[in-house]
């Protein structure tokens, strides 16, 4: 957009583009005329388009840059040495590719990829539906429609660890005043210890509800942008030629349409699952570093990251992970098509 | 590190994660020490103008006991040599530290810590040989040990912490059970016999031991956890066998699991959910204030035919190689942690209980002679074991996760047992190789 679209569109009230603090500024509207002037003002002083570009986008690429791209760049250095307890290794403990080697032939680690992955096998589909459902049920609501948009997505507010403690001391409590073991109780089923042992791994209902809770808001809010972007007339021509509203609409007209918001919604909650750590540190015994229950990046920071400082075989995990993450989010993209056009 | 070595678990203070009223203040306290910190950056603090020497900054973990924070601030406030600022670090101090001494301008002058091989190969530690010179003769072997390093004193202890399993004397005599146990086959039998469904028979946390009954059970058998080979120095069919009895404690069904609080918190035990529970010297003021007489103590017992053991936690205390002031970061720590006897004797004894790390102290400390405390500095005496300083969190991890997949899982015990001997070679051999 030009910046003389943007004055066009915004100056309307007032008098014509590009006259801002003409003869015309005086007699227009007092809001009109100060949004034209400010505009003109901002747009002179700033000089051209590219200088405008540069001051919006340099603060934001600046600190992806520092905080994004230096660290990885480093953590890539940093995998290819001998590094405990130091950012800057000397040359003589430059050791190959033997970090790697040994992070992709440690069990446990490979154990903690596999535990993602069944983490992201169960979230991701129900999340997906849960946030879908939730938006057309709220889209379909005729009264208190701000009200019900604002309670669902309030949860996102909350953060993982408070959510986590509220989840572990309250609700899911082992013990038999646990909220959900005092409502089993009335039906005398016995306490469960909810977050201890993986027999059944009943941890991961509690993982699973609390992620359900927090995020699902988020995704029916970006779905219900996406239904209101779906045309009216083509529900009408399709009732016109027989459709029955219901199933019929819902999957050749409402899906069709979610198709570009869907595609984006499956790779966010996949790169959020794959991310993974703070609910796991606060719900699982031991700060999550146990076998059965242990995403990666926990077990990078108890072994390598945290307390020891073994900077080269950490850097070679999180490479490992943040590959596995582009090549698994590339795949999604080619299978689902994001990006294209949006198919009508 | 050993045993649980996280920052909040490992040296013995009820201190967590949960933002309460302590976490406010020491809150707080951060703040107060970045301001410290701040004026630390160029070595030309206000404190030199002033002629009160440099300024240092001190790290502590958040301990939990009330009044703690306020007696580190009132030490550091009462010498005369340097302003001292007092770092109070809540959640994973040593993650916290581990990172805070890669840091160029904000790293701790003296913290307190773990003694491990890595930061003294970076660098990080300062020899204390001198500072202890004189009251050597005074310190325990075992402690002198674990912060000895090839033949170089790089800490000195502050407290020591000794882990054990505290139980009710009355629900013993309810249940018909004598005394403590001998074995831990025992100790399951009596777990399950004590085990009422509401009350559980016993509180091993919430890992059902696994995060630390492994490391008891190679002191118990004799080994060790490094040989004088470099290598896991556990390799012992006996490991497998001890292992069993504690998946049979897990499935017996005994366990108190999902309590709200962790171990190292004696609610568990005051709110009457179990009848034994596994927790250290530092909870005793609170468990004689709420039960009274009705609590006893025992070493963990021995497995598969070994000796009971103690894990002797606790903190010690060192000296940042790369601050800006070692000279005067030493001399603090001496008088601080070796001449000052009466803070020493403060620390260990005004807010939970800690057995002093001297000799001569022990004998001084009259909190510590009588009832279940005295039991405790005695069996922590005849059982105890330290920490070994070359022993990392991958290392533990691996034992760690031997335990959890016998215990929790069902796995077969010889085969673990291999599979952590070979994780912790291969870590030994990229460490010494």
């Amino acid at each position: 957009m030009t910046e003389t679209e943007t004055e066009t569109e915004t100056g309307t009230p007032g008098p014509g583009p590009g006259s801002g603090s003409g003869p015309g500024a005086d007699t227009g509207a007092g809001a009109g005329r100060s949004g034209v002037s400010w505009r003109a003002r901002v747009g002179r002083r700033l000089g051209s388009r590219g200088a405008a570009f540069w001051y919006f986008v340099g603060p934001f690429l600046a600190g992806l840059v520092m905080f994004t791209y230096v660290p990885v760049a480093w953590s890539a250095f940093l995998s290819f040495f001998d590094a405990r307890n130091t950012v800057t290794p000397a040359a003589e403990d430059f050791v190959g590719f033997a970090n790697f080697a040994s992070m992709l032939t440690d069990a446990n680690f490979l154990r903690s990829l596999w535990t993602f992955t069944l983490f992201a096998a169960i979230i991701v589909p129900v999340t997906f539906a849960a946030s879908l459902g939730l938006a057309l049920a709220v889209n379909r609501v005729r009264v208190a429609r701000a009200f019900f948009r604002s309670v669902f997505f309030l949860p996102f507010a909350c953060s993982y660890v408070l959510a986590s403690l509220v989840w572990k001391m309250s609700i899911f409590t082992g013990v038999h005043y646990g909220l959900v073991n005092t409502v089993l109780g009335w039906f005398g089923v016995g306490p469960i210890a909810w977050l201890n042992g993986n027999d059944p791994p009943w941890f991961w209902l509690v993982i699973a509800t609390l992620r359900l809770w927090i995020q699902c808001g988020f995704y029916m809010i970006l779905f219900i942008a996406a239904l209101q972007q779906i045309p009216e007339h083509l529900y009408e021509a399709a009732y016109v030629d027989g459709a029955k509203p219901g199933r019929q609409t819902f999957w050749h007209i409402t899906l069709p349409g979610l198709r570009a918001t869907s595609v984006a919604v499956l790779m966010l909650v996949l790169i959020q699952a794959y991310q993974a750590f703070d609910e796991f540190w606060n719900l699982l015994p031991n700060s999550g570093n146990v076998p059965y229950g242990r995403t990666p990046l926990v077990y990078l920071f108890h072994t390598s990251l945290g307390t020891v400082q073994d900077l080269g075989r950490g850097s070679a995990g999180a490479l490992i992970l943040a590959l596995l993450i582009a090549l698994v989010t590339l795949f999604q993209g080619k299978v689902l098509g994001f990006g294209k056009p949006e198919g009508r | 590190m050993v045993a649980s070595g996280k920052g909040k678990g490992f040296g013995g203070s009820f201190s967590g994660p949960v933002l309460g009223r302590r976490g406010v203040f020491a809150l707080g306290g951060l703040s107060a020490g970045a301001g410290v910190l701040s004026a630390c950056g160029g070595n030309t603090g206000r404190g030199e103008a002033d002629g009160d020497g440099p300024v240092l900054s001190q790290w502590y973990h958040e301990y939990g006991e009330a009044g703690t924070q306020q007696a580190a601030l009132d030490y550091a406030a009462a010498y005369p040599d340097a302003r001292v600022g007092v770092e109070w670090i809540p959640g994973d101090y040593d993650a916290a530290l581990s990172s805070g001494l890669l840091a160029e301008d904000e790293a701790p002058d003296c913290f307190e810590s773990h003694l491990n091989r890595g930061m003294v190969e970076a660098g990080q530690l300062e020899p204390l040989d001198d500072l202890v010179a004189d009251v050597i003769d005074d310190i325990p072997e075992s402690d002198l040990a674990r912060n000895t390093l090839d033949g170089t004193v790089y800490g000195i202890r502050m407290i020591d912490d000794p882990q054990y399993i505290v139980y009710r004397p009355s629900m013993f005599e309810a249940a018909g059970i004598a005394g403590p146990p001998e074995t831990f086959d025992e100790l399951v039998d009596m777990a399950v016999e004590l085990d009422s469904g509401e009350v559980k028979g016993i509180d091993f946390g919430e890992a059902s031991g696994a995060d630390r009954l492994g490391q008891h059970m190679i002191h118990s058998l004799g080994l060790s956890f490094i040989g004088a080979d470099r290598q896991a120095g556990f390799d012992d069919a006996r490991m497998a066998e001890g292992a069993g009895s504690v998946r049979r404690l897990s499935e017996s069904g005994a366990l108190l699991l999902g309590a709200p609080t962790a171990w190292w918190d004696p609610s568990s035990m005051l709110q009457g959910l179990t009848a034994m529970s596994w927790t250290g010297l530092w909870t005793m003021p609170a468990l004689l204030e709420g039960l009274g007489d009705d609590i006893g103590i025992f070493p963990c017992p021995g497995f598969a035919g070994g000796a009971p053991t103690v894990f002797n936690g606790g903190w010690s205390a060192f000296v940042n190689a790369n601050g800006p002031n070692v000279e005067a970061a030493k001399a603090f720590t001496k008088w601080l942690w070796v001449d000052h006897e009466e803070f020493i004797l403060d620390w260990c004894l005004s807010y939970g209980f800690h057995i002093p790390s001297r000799l001569s102290l022990r004998a001084q400390a009259d909190e510590l002679t009588s009832g279940p405390a005295a039991e405790a500095v005695a069996i922590a005496d005849e059982f105890g074991w330290a920490e070994d300083p070359d022993w990392t969190p991958a290392m533990n991890t691996a034992v760690n996760d031997m335990m959890s997949n016998i215990v929790i899982e069902g796995a077969d015990p010889e085969e673990e047992l291999a599979a952590a001997v070979a994780t912790v070679n291969d870590e030994l051999d990229g460490i010494f190789g």
